[in-house]
């Protein structure tokens, strides 16, 4: 691998990692912000505030993870990093 | 994870089997007619001994298998043990009561506690096992070099696990003691015994197929009551999808219940109690003098006439009771007027997001939940014992995917929790309140005795208000199988789920102290030349001796362990947070900057814990220490502002400091894998 092609692996990991950081800190940080106001609308017979605390942000939060496993999978093979087993 | 099942899977596929198998017997046992305890007997001796005997199958003399369990954990199973180390006592038993008393605002710890997985997966994890080495403070060590960044990433990861190893082990003892009515301080030892049998000969191998062994277990326990449960109220036996109809029923009930004259005549009861504390608090020392004297002529009154023995005793015995001086007399009836105060406040509903009177006390209400949630976010991406484990997959890739299956295992636990408080707050409002307090089902009384629910018929009137019950946060988790009414047998499950989950975290916490200090103080930094077999004995030996020391505290049962708790995430946070994700990410962060940041940050966090939290440190001789909280953040957050100190010092003195001349190689190594890297 080139050192050219280290950077550009790099940047692409690191601008993965910025975007989604960004979309947990909107869910985490600026919902649970405005929890009163979406209590007022409902979901599953939940109020909605309530409900992304109790069980939609946590499934956000599995998601984020998924869509990041399978970005860097894809970007490892795409750059050849190797990852064999060491012990 | 795909296609046949691979050898491991297949055991634990049989083990689970074989576990389910055990609960059936016992339950058919129980029709028989075997008493309770045996029950209670049955599973310690059974978990304890399946346990033990994966400890000693995974017995190991090496030391990559010690510290790491060989690299060889797939991510599906360092997922489930990570779930397990993951969830300790407190998650198990107090997190459903927290819910159930605090509603809305006790969601920070369910965000907070998965959220921090994200960040474990984004920023840490595939970095730190690249890096493939043995503890956290090696990574920084590495990062930054020398051995003073080393040293103070051991004594905080020490602090930060110390505390947290001694709660779970008060745990075991409180389990044990409860439902097979061990005594207290045996109970520890008990404990102390099942955690050692897996750490002791086997280590990080031995803990890791422990933890999988303890997760079933504790997941299985957990959710069996609570579906019960919901198939009786709802006829669903998922209580997480159902549990939103229950919920407008409590909204429903609560709205009814709060404003009736009777709930109001008990809380003005309370305040009125409250205001008589506060006077006498005032008027002390004349107010204990009174209250003796009044007492004695009582007694005097009583005996000169002809009543009853009875009557006098209990006079006298109030009399002896009363404090000894003025300093205890404070203190004790501070106490009283709290708790008054506190049941005297008008209820808030389940649902509603940061309750309060006022616009001022719902903002302070809001900042302290969004606060709360940042600490616990961040403490869980820096607690060593929890970071280890991804030390321990055989490959970078499979790091990032135990993180995954790492949060789906706690999910399930986690989105349980708020249904287990609802289900539980259905049942209190439905069958509890306005009941005459005779005819109270058996299951308030039986734990009335052991002191997690008391009943207090403030306004005499035979009938229960709901400010007239307390409930300890425990209760709700381990009294549910008899609030459902569910045999013995699931009341035995469940303490074997709580007794799973405080030993694998014990487990777990015992580790990353050892290796702490045999691997990071003794051989790299003491004796790096030492030879493999003795760097082996110096970690048993320590294990052993930190176990037993963790042990001895918690059989003094120190009344503050689980607020200790709290404040680990805060310290663990500051002082490992700002220096590993900067470490990895920037690469201008040097080993001056990353000091002094892990030096602010952990003085920060606990100079705000000290000041919000105490008046005086006695044994010190210090007094008036208690401050203003800042903003109005309670102390379990302290961490907010250790851990923003904790970055903006990194930056501030790295900007004006020299890098590290191996940093460069070291980040090209954890980036992209690049042949040059530590191995």
């Amino acid at each position: 691998m080139s050192k050219s092609d280290r950077a550009t692996y790099w940047r692409q990991t690191r601008n993965l990692t910025a975007g989604l950081f960004l979309v947990w800190v909107l869910v985490t940080f600026v919902l649970n912000w405005f929890a009163r106001e979406l209590n007022e609308l409902a979901i599953f017979g939940f109020p909605f505030g309530f409900y992304m605390g109790a069980q939609g942000t946590l499934v956000i939060y599995l998601l984020i993870i998924w869509f990041y496993n399978r970005r860097m999978r894809s970007l490892d093979e795409a750059y050849g990093i190797e990852d064999e087993e060491q012990h | 994870m795909r296609g046949p099942l691979t050898r491991l899977q297949r055991y634990y596929l049989y083990y689970t089997g074989s576990f389910l198998l055990f609960v059936l017997a016992l339950a058919f046992f129980e029709r028989q007619g075997m008493p309770p305890r045996w029950i209670g007997y049955a599973f310690l001796f059974f978990t304890i001994t399946m346990y033990a005997a994966i400890g000693i199958a995974s017995r190991t003399s090496d030391v990559s298998e010690y510290y790491i369990a060989g690299r060889r954990v797939p991510a599906f199973f360092n997922g489930m043990a990570t779930g397990a180390d993951w969830m300790s006592a407190a998650s198990f038993m107090g997190l459903a009561g927290t819910l159930y008393l605090t509603g809305f605002q006790g969601l920070a710890y369910i965000i907070g506690w998965t959220g921090g997985f994200v960040l474990v997966a984004l920023l840490l994890a595939p970095y730190l096992r690249r890096f493939g080495q043995y503890t956290i403070p090696d990574f920084l060590g590495a990062r930054y070099g020398g051995n003073a960044i080393r040293l103070v990433a051991v004594a905080a990861a020490i602090l930060a696990s110390f505390v947290y190893v001694v709660a779970q082990i008060y745990g075991v003892g409180v389990i044990t003691s409860r439902f097979v009515s061990l005594q207290f301080e045996i109970g520890v030892f008990v404990g102390l015994a099942g955690i050692l049998v897996c750490s002791f000969l086997g280590g990080m191998r031995a803990v890791t197929w422990t933890q999988v062994a303890q997760y079933v277990i504790l997941i299985v326990a957990y959710v069996a009551p609570v579906a019960i449960l919901s198939y009786n109220v709802t006829g669903v036996a998922v209580p997480q999808l159902v549990y939103g109809k229950v919920l407008q029923e409590v909204t429903q009930l609560e709205e009814r219940l709060f404003h009736t004259p009777a709930e109001q005549e008990v809380r003005q009861l309370f305040l009125e109690r409250a205001d008589t504390y506060a006077q006498k608090i005032m008027q002390l020392p004349d107010s204990l003098n009174h209250e003796r004297e009044y007492l004695s002529n009582e007694i005097n009154r009583l005996k000169a006439s002809d009543a009853q023995m009875r009557d006098i005793v209990v006079l006298e015995r109030q009399r002896r009771e009363l404090p000894q001086d003025a300093e205890q007399a404070r203190v004790r009836w501070e106490k009283e007027m709290f708790a008054a105060v506190e049941r005297s406040q008008p209820p808030s509903h389940h649902a509603e997001a940061f309750p309060g009177e006022t616009p001022e006390v719902q903002y302070s209400q809001k900042i302290n939940f969004l606060a709360l949630i940042f600490c616990l976010t961040v403490g869980t991406a820096a607690l060593p014992h929890v970071l280890i484990r991804f030390y321990t997959t055989p490959t970078v890739r499979q790091a990032r995917e135990s993180v995954f299956w790492s949060l789906l295992f706690i999910l399930i636990l986690y989105i349980t929790a708020p249904a287990y408080a609802v289900f539980a707050k259905f049942e209190v409002l439905k069958h509890l309140a306005e009941i005459p307090i005779a005819k109270l089902p058996g299951w308030v009384a039986a734990w009335t005795k052991v002191g997690l629910v008391s009943i207090e018929d403030i306004n005499r009137d035979g009938i229960l208000q709901l400010a007239e019950l307390s409930l300890n946060p425990d209760v709700i988790v381990l009294a549910t199988p008899e609030i459902a009414g569910m045999p013995y047998v699931i009341s035995g499950l469940v303490a074997a789920g709580a007794l799973a989950a405080a030993l694998s975290t014990a487990d777990g916490l015992l580790l990353t102290i050892t290796s702490a200090l045999s691997h990071d103080v003794y051989y790299r930094i003491m004796r790096p030349n030492a030879s493999t077999q003795f760097r082996l004995v110096i970690s048993k030996s320590l294990l052993l001796l930190v176990a037993v020391l963790a042990a001895t505290v918690a059989a003094e049962k120190p009344g503050t362990i689980l607020s200790m708790v709290a404040w680990a995430f805060s310290i663990a946070g500051s002082a490992f947070f700002p220096a590993l994700v900067l470490g990895i990410f920037w690469n201008r962060a040097t080993r001056t900057g990353a000091l002094a940041g892990m030096l602010v940050g952990v003085l920060l966090t606990v100079y705000y814990i000290i000041r919000v939290e105490f008046d005086g440190i006695a044994w010190l001789g210090i007094h008036n220490l208690k401050m203003d909280p800042w903003f109005h953040v309670q102390s379990t957050s302290a961490g907010v502002f250790g851990i923003v100190a904790g970055f903006v010092t990194i930056i501030l003195v790295s900007l004006i400091t020299k890098p590290y001349p191996g940093a460069q190689q070291f980040l090209d190594g954890i980036r992209h894998g690049h042949e040059g890297g530590e191995r």
